[in-house]
């Protein structure tokens, strides 16, 4: 895999983090429908077991809903771009 | 079906923890020896398309929308171990910064999303490759990325009955409603993105070259 390739990869993911994130179905998903439909929702309404720093893929203070989940999209694509990668590297190097 | 904290009992997610930790350091063990150089950046890559994915949630029915897992898709682009890794690398990074699934229940989630969506889905498409042909790869990934998703999701409601949060009977049937739904958008994307690097750069695809 090339520099061109990588960057081509990583490039679309961004994209679709960037441009289409925002405009992601706001409806809850399977797990969330069932739970709310079935009566346990409630019981995952619990604080959580670690406060994250960006909750519900929306940066904090960040008005703009589009621009709060955008950014948080390009974050979390970045993050997990460097850490399956650095990860890969890690791997790789044990043997 | 990122289960947050609180659908889960300790008794639930505990054991599911141990063997999300003792099946990670398997396939860490098992993708090193068939680590190639040029995949270490890929697996990075496919972290990032994986998780930019499942953000984007498409509408199913009746107000309920599903994502991309991207297990099959994971584990046919780089090989069934490295696929694992880096589904578990995007319910990490979720768990942590976006509070997208519980830090308890994170186990349960790998347990279901990268070790039976990926590495089962992956095994429904070996078989299904072996019976079908090369020449329907699509097919075969297409059928095992919908069987994934309903195979995870059926995971998923086991451990919430496990944890008496529903009982069988309920949630059994609802998750799988839904779920053989979503399967279909799986379906869809997969073969969408597969078809489309198959075609560009068919030497990253590892089952391409096996």
């Amino acid at each position: 895999m090339n520099k061109k390739d990588i960057l081509w990869g990583l490039g679309i993911a961004l994209l679709l983090a960037l441009v289409l994130s925002p405009f992601a179905s706001p409806w809850p998903d399977g797990l969330e429908r069932v739970a709310e439909d079935k009566g346990f929702l409630e019981k995952g309404e619990v604080a959580p077991a670690l406060s994250s720093p960006v909750p519900d893929y929306a940066w904090p203070g960040v008005k703009d809903e589009k621009a709060a989940t955008a950014s948080a999209g390009i974050l979390g694509t970045l993050v997990v771009f460097g850490a399956g990668w650095g990860l890969a590297g890690l791997i790789k190097k044990k043997d | 079906m990122h289960i947050p904290d609180g659908f889960l009992t300790a008794t639930t997610w505990g054991p599911a923890w141990l063997v999300s930790v003792v099946g990670l350091g398997a396939c860490i063990r098992t993708a090193a020896a068939k680590l190639k150089d040029k995949m270490v950046p890929l697996m990075g890559v496919m972290s990032a398309f994986v998780f930019a994915a499942q953000m984007l949630n498409f509408p199913v029915v009746g107000g309920t929308s599903g994502h991309l897992l991207g297990g099959v898709l994971a584990a046919v682009m780089l090989g069934p171990w490295a696929g694992a890794i880096v589904l578990a690398v995007v319910l990490v990074v979720q768990c942590l910064i976006f509070q997208d699934g519980g830090l308890t229940a994170l186990g349960a989630n790998i347990l279901n999303m990268s070790f039976i969506g990926t590495l089962g889905g992956y095994a429904v498409f070996a078989i299904l490759k072996k019976i079908l042909g090369k020449k329907l790869l699509l097919a075969a990934a297409a059928a095992a990325a919908w069987l994934s998703v309903v195979l995870a999701s059926t995971a998923c409601s086991l451990e919430l009955v496990l944890s008496g949060t529903a009982p069988f009977n309920v949630v059994f049937p609802a998750m799988l409603g839904v779920h053989v739904l979503i399967g279909i958008g799986e379906a869809i994307i997969t073969t969408f993105v597969l078809s489309f690097v198959l075609k560009v750069r068919p030497d990253l695809v590892e089952v391409s070259h096996e």
